[in-house]
């Protein structure tokens, strides 16, 4: 624990990501477009966990996210925890759990389906959030949580 | 007239209730089915691909019905060939028709134009995903001949993986407690995920590849799917299989008296010619009475009851 603490130095302002499974780090990173951010960014990788026997943790300052970026964020990695930091202090802590519907953030990845053909939202129901599997509101089709892929 | 939405995408929203109610409005429509109660309404039927099957069965349902018919039979002639979006052409047709028989080949496309559309959709197939006509009619038939829904043995044969209609038949069958034996080739056996639905849906069934006359036998309804060989990865397993799903007249000998054989049609030869004049040869009636279903679909569509 003392070397987590030694890795990921305090924030003034900004948003931490936390709990982030050990493989999904960088998806996360790119994601949110981290990797073009001018603020300073700390990303820790392989990080023991008590939890999760390894996990991510990602800092960055000066820089609070949308709405639309926690949802994309609960679909690639459900149960992380989003904590935003003012002036040293903690004001909001987050549990980021997939929502039960799922809008516009996921593409269909049955090429049949009438959201690839018409200039529509896509819509997805969650039918188990332990496994991360979607259906598709039009064409019924069951995807599997290593199978979503973001619009 | 006052026009109330209720499209009809999909067997899975269904009630029971509703499903029931359905049925019997068919049964009324098959004592009268000339019932001039759509005069003044344009039915619009927009097949996007060709089902010459399916649009004349549910334009003689309007026609029947005292309905004008406005629409097309392919694609082909309409302005989607030039980029038209479906909403677009929805909207379009919603301008002239008062409810929208649509088939199309992409899957989800009835439930896209039923969010869009002013006027009621009736889906009459989309892609791979579901044709609900087909199986209110399939219900129709099995309720006609047995009197029942529940406590039946139903069988179904063939290609049971790709087959859209027996897929919808379990969704609607969840209300019921009949039995089931899935019996299909190795290649085209039901999916794990229907049978999960049927697990967690309470249905019984059991699974095999061998359509033995102990299956027969024990059947009250026997619903046959063509087994196509364009289906198969292994061609060997498909000629090695072909002629084991072929249902004829011999193997019919012991079958219980209430036995009835349904298929959705087209056949090719899955059902030999010689079962046709078996009493328990049920196809052609099963394809009639969707005209009595799809009559009492248009009329609920419209929020009409007789």
């Amino acid at each position: 624990m003392e070397k987590t603490k030694l890795m990921v130095a305090a924030l003034e302002n900004g948003t931490v990501i936390d709990h982030i499974p050990a493989d999904k780090v960088f998806d996360v990173v790119n994601l949110l477009n981290i990797q073009n951010m001018s603020t300073p960014v700390t990303i820790g990788a392989n990080l023991s966990s008590r939890k999760m026997g390894r996990k991510g943790i990602i800092k960055i300052a000066d820089r609070y996210f949308t709405d639309e970026e926690v949802n994309k964020l609960s679909v690639i990695v459900p149960n992380i925890v989003l904590t935003t930091i003012h002036d040293y202090d903690v004001t909001e802590k987050r549990h980021i759990t997939m929502p039960d519907e799922i809008h516009n953030i996921v593409r269909c990845p049955n090429p049949k389906c009438i959201t690839n053909h018409e200039p529509m939202h896509t819509t997805f129901d969650v039918i188990d959030k332990d496994n991360g599997t979607l259906r598709c509101r039009y064409c019924n089709k069951e995807i599997r949580k290593e199978d979503i892929r973001l619009l | 007239m006052s026009v109330r939405k209720e499209s009809l995408i999909s067997l899975e929203e269904l009630t029971k209730d509703k499903i029931l109610y359905l049925l019997e409005q068919a049964e009324k429509f098959e004592a009268e089915p000339n019932r001039r109660i759509l005069e003044g309404v344009v039915v619009a039927t927009l097949f996007f691909e060709p089902s010459t099957r399916t649009r004349l069965s549910f334009e003689t349902a309007a026609n029947r019905l005292g309905a004008r018919v406005i629409g097309f039979s392919d694609a082909a002639t309409t302005s989607s060939t030039k980029g038209e979006s479906l909403k677009d052409t929805i909207m379009m047709v919603s301008n002239y028709a008062d409810v929208i028989i649509m088939r199309h080949y992409l899957e989800g496309a009835a439930r896209y134009a039923s969010e869009v559309s002013p006027v009621p959709i009736i889906n009459a197939g989309d892609g791979a995903n579901q044709h609900p006509s087909q199986t209110m009619l399939d219900l129709y038939s099995i309720r006609k001949t047995q009197g029942r829904l529940d406590d039946l043995d139903i069988t179904l044969v063939g290609d049971l993986k790709y087959g859209r209609t027996v897929h919808s038949m379990l969704t609607a069958m969840r209300h019921f407690s009949s039995r089931f034996r899935f019996i299909a080739p190795a290649e085209l056996e039901m999916p794990q995920e229907y049978k999960e639905y049927c697990c967690a849906n309470h249905i019984a069934y059991t699974e095999s590849s061998e359509f033995s006359y102990d299956v027969i036998n024990g059947s009250d309804i026997i619903y046959m799917t063509r087994v196509q060989k364009e289906r198969f990865t292994n061609l060997m397993e498909y000629e090695s299989v072909k002629d084991s799903f072929i249902l004829r007249n011999q193997m019919l000998k012991n079958a219980r008296p209430n036995l009835r054989i349904l298929h959705p049609l087209p056949r090719v030869n899955e059902i030999d010619q010689d079962v046709d004049s078996n009493p328990a040869a049920y196809y052609f009636q099963q394809a009639k009475n969707g005209l009595y279903v799809r009559e009492a679909l248009i009329c609920h569509s419209l929020g009409i009851d007789i």
